[in-house]
């Protein structure tokens, strides 16, 4: 049956017809469709509950829940943005735009690409439904520490356990596929050191993803066996220790952080040169930092757990450990100011999304290192000052990065461009209130109010609520985010070829919006 | 037909992921409900799904393999795909050997009162002292007695290591195309696969009811139950992978240059291997 090969080698399909297009997908770009509005529509779920935390923060005292449910709120608002939003949002990136960085026909293993994402209503249907069933949801911490997460634990957290079980199995899958892809799809010409930077983290995190998501399926097992089957590896009568669930936890649970944030790297490298027409200053020392980055990743893991009673020795080595990582994040941030310096530069809005990304993450990544020192981690330790720090990565950092991703590639993608007076407020809008929501919380946090605490003492109070009101009008501009992306799938002005004045690279060779079907031949790169 | 880009194979659009989907959702749903006392239909229901799915991927791979629809490049991406499914297995595998060095090493020995735990000992339990096997301070699921290695672990071990060897003359008979010999080292293998987890089962058997050993003997049968089950679960699959590729071989499949799935059966096979002998020496052997 060699006329498989050979007699429909010119073929171009189009986007098949009907809801088997979506159900029985093999094609990459449909696919990273699908994973970036699953994305969003876990994010406005996980962003109602955040809406819900600062409702019940806006003032001392006990009006909105109560604390179970509160609890409940914190867990699954962190469980569904960490794997329901971000991370399906970078796979989703990671499918449409490898494929056509690399020049490659589509990912390397289609059928497994869908598969990928069509675990991931089941695994989200499934956390999400676990909040209507007797006893609640998860209430321990997004963390799930044993044995608040075994012996303590609602009826539901098996349902919270084997999601995490199909999270893990759609992240292993996507991310094999990912690393197959670059590694093996490439067009003639590209070598590894002329892969463009988003393909180069993405590599790097498919690895972490493999490394780790691993782990945590492990984890999540031995939990079900203490809940079920008699084991006693989190429970020290049997002599096994709740410590341990934190190693394991942390030992997936830092390579994760790097997870959401490695591809955000990726994403600011190609719009800061885009819009600062220059390439980008330091490219080889930024793969570099980026492998030191993931490297470092692994052995860090404990500076989450400096107050559980590590030996000295272990704080210290943890602590030294830790702040090395500012070494290539600071490379990363130099090369992206270098890149700017007397560049042409223009502000549209995926340069002022990725402006914003490289001031407000490094806030962040200072933040991070005050964490990192042992001796003062004691007195910040699950205050609101790591709630700041990590929204400051996450939120400014992870999620700032993928807005900036679809701003800049949304017009290739839909052909049109977006409304840009809407677009401008959107990130005006934005960029103000999540300082308004996040930047107080460093106060509250340095002046002691804990985290995962519904009610607190009086002197918080003005702090709160000026953050609770930040947080609701931040809240609020997301969905003009919405607004903006369906207008622009529906119509608008039509977008060229290379969208923007300085960009560069095979995505921006073929046509807006991509055809169904791109790089049948692979190009040739020079 | 599909379409070919570039010789790449692209496959058309496929019913089976989302059947996966419908087996996974059938099978976790129905195993929590069994668990809270409810029907195993459900769950035994996922496992068919799941079953009916593998049949028809598979099938459909199969087909297309035997079509010459895959070149080597398409090949080399199974291959690639193959080796990190298995990295990732290793990193399953590596938490619950971290769990048993981390409480051999630091948690049992600081439940004793070692290192800085001189009160964790005194405070909490005086009279317990850090051994290894153990079921803790609780001495929860009362006394037992540990798996010897010299044993039936270590026939084990030897069967294991075999099958290692006659997968290996089955891959050479393959590329001197002498399928009668493939066929034979294959079934060598498979049947030997099948004795060690006959004989795995019959060792559990003797733990549960003889040594009280169980899944409640405290953190060693916890370390126990889990790395051995796991083990035995993949070498299960690999056996079956490994069943699969005999069946092929015995209908002709396979050339001495084209034989991916034997290779990624075989690439399994050496993994469960090597697991098996971390086990034999940190679980079994250094007690």
């Amino acid at each position: 049956m060699s006329t498989v090969a050979t007699a429909h080698a010119d073929e171009h399909h189009g986007a098949p017809k009907g809801i088997t297009r979506w159900l029985f997908s093999t094609n990459h770009k449909d696919i990273g469709t699908m994973y970036l509005w699953f994305a969003f529509t876990m994010f406005l779920i996980g962003g109602a509950m955040a809406m819900v935390i600062r409702a019940e923060l806006f003032a001392p005292g006990l009006q909105v829940v109560d604390p179970q449910f509160f609890n409940m709120m914190t867990t699954m608002h962190g469980l569904i943005m960490v794997f329901g939003a971000i991370m399906p949002a970078f796979v989703g990136l990671a499918n449409w735009m490898i494929p056509m960085m690399i020049g490659a026909p589509d990912m390397a293993l289609p059928r497994m690409n869908n598969w990928s994402f069509w675990i991931l209503p089941v695994a989200g249907t499934m956390l999400v439904s676990t909040m209507f069933m007797e006893g609640g949801g998860p209430a321990f911490g997004w963390t799930f520490y044993a044995p608040l997460s075994t012996t303590f634990a609602p009826a539901s957290t098996d349902f919270f356990i084997f999601s995490i079980h199909l999270l893990g199995f759609s992240s292993i899958m996507g991310a094999i596929n990912v690393i197959v892809t670059i590694l093996n799809m490439r067009a003639p010409g590209m070598n590894l050191m002329k892969m463009p930077m988003f393909v180069w983290t993405w590599l790097i995190t498919a690895f972490l993803l493999i490394a780790v998501m691993p782990v945590l399926a492990g984890a999540v097992t031995m939990m079900l066996t203490d809940r079920h089957f008699g084991t006693s590896f989190f429970d020290a009568a049997g002599g096994g220790d709740p410590v341990m669930f934190q190693h394991i936890f942390w030992f997936f649970g830092h390579p994760e952080v790097y997870i959401m944030i490695l591809p955000a790297f990726g994403i600011i490298s190609h719009i800061i040169p885009t819009f600062s027409r220059k390439p980008l200053f330091g490219y080889s020392s930024m793969v570099y930092a980026t492998a030191s980055i993931a490297f470092l990743s692994f052995i860090v893991w404990a500076h989450h757990m400096f107050t559980v009673g590590m030996p000295v020795a272990g704080e210290l080595y943890f602590m030294y450990a830790t702040i090395m990582i500012a070494v290539p994040t600071g490379v990363k941030v130099f090369n992206w100011v270098a890149t700017m310096w007397k560049g042409s530069l223009s502000f549209e809005i995926p340069m002022l999304w990725a402006l914003a990304f490289v001031i407000l993450f490094t806030i962040g990544g200072f933040s991070g290192l005050m964490l990192g020192v042992a001796p003062v981690d004691t007195q910040y330790h699950d205050t609101y000052f790591v709630v700041a720090h990590f929204h400051y990565v996450l939120v400014t950092g992870a999620l700032f990065s993928i807005i900036a991703g679809v701003y800049f590639w949304l017009p290739k993608w839909t052909g049109h461009m977006y409304n840009l007076k809407l677009a401008t407020f959107h990130f005006w809008w934005s960029v103000i209130w999540v300082n308004v929501l996040f930047f107080p919380q460093h106060f509250i946090g340095l002046a002691g109010m804990p985290r995962r605490i519904p009610d607190y003492a009086t002197q918080f109070a003005d702090w709160n609520m000026i953050s609770s009101i930040g947080g609701f009008a931040f809240g609020l501009g997301q969905l003009l985010f919405l607004y903006i992306v369906v207008s622009t799938i529906r119509g608008g002005e039509k977008a060229s070829t290379e969208v923007w004045d300085g960009s560069d690279g095979l995505e921006w060779t073929v046509p807006s919006p991509a055809p169904f079907h791109t790089f049948a031949t692979a190009p040739e790169v020079r | 037909m599909s379409e070919a880009h570039g010789g790449y194979y692209l496959p058309n659009p496929s019913p089976w992921p989302i059947v996966g989907s419908v087996g996974l959702a059938l099978f976790t749903g129905g195993f929590v409900n069994f668990l809270h006392g409810g029907t195993k239909l459900v769950m035994l229901a996922g496992v068919a799904v799941l079953i009916f799915m593998l049949f028809g991927w598979f099938g459909a791979v199969i087909k297309e393999s035997e079509s010459g629809a895959y070149d080597h490049h398409v090949e080399k991406s199974f291959r690639m795909g193959m080796g990190w499914f298995i990295f990732s297995e290793v990193m399953f595998f590596a938490a619950f050997f971290g769990a048993l060095f981390y409480v051999r090493m630091w948690a049992v020995p600081w439940l004793g009162g070692a290192g800085n735990n001189l009160y964790t000992g005194e405070l909490l339990w005086p009279a317990f002292e850090s051994t290894w096997p153990t079921n803790g301070p609780g001495d929860v699921g009362g006394a037992f007695k540990a798996m010897g290695a010299w044993g039936l672990p270590a026939i084990n071990t030897l069967i294991l290591l075999s099958s290692g060897v006659t997968v290996t003359l089955a891959h050479w008979a393959l590329k001197k195309q002498e399928r009668q010999k493939l066929n034979l080292w294959l079934a060598a293998t498979v049947a030997l696969g099948f004795l060690f987890v006959g004989l795995q089962a019959y060792e559990y058997g003797h733990a549960w009811n003889d040594l009280n050993l169980t899944m409640g003997s405290g953190i060693y049968g916890s370390t126990f139950y889990m790395l051995t089950g796991f083990h035995g679960l993949h070498v299960t699959l690999g056996a079956i992978m490994l069943l699969v590729v005999l069946f092929r071989s015995m209908k002709g499949h396979f050339t001495p240059d084209r034989h991916f799935a034997f290779e990624a059966a075989a690439w399994y096979w050496h993994f469960v291997d090597v697991v098996w002998l971390g086990l034999f020496v940190f679980v079994y052997w250094l007690i």
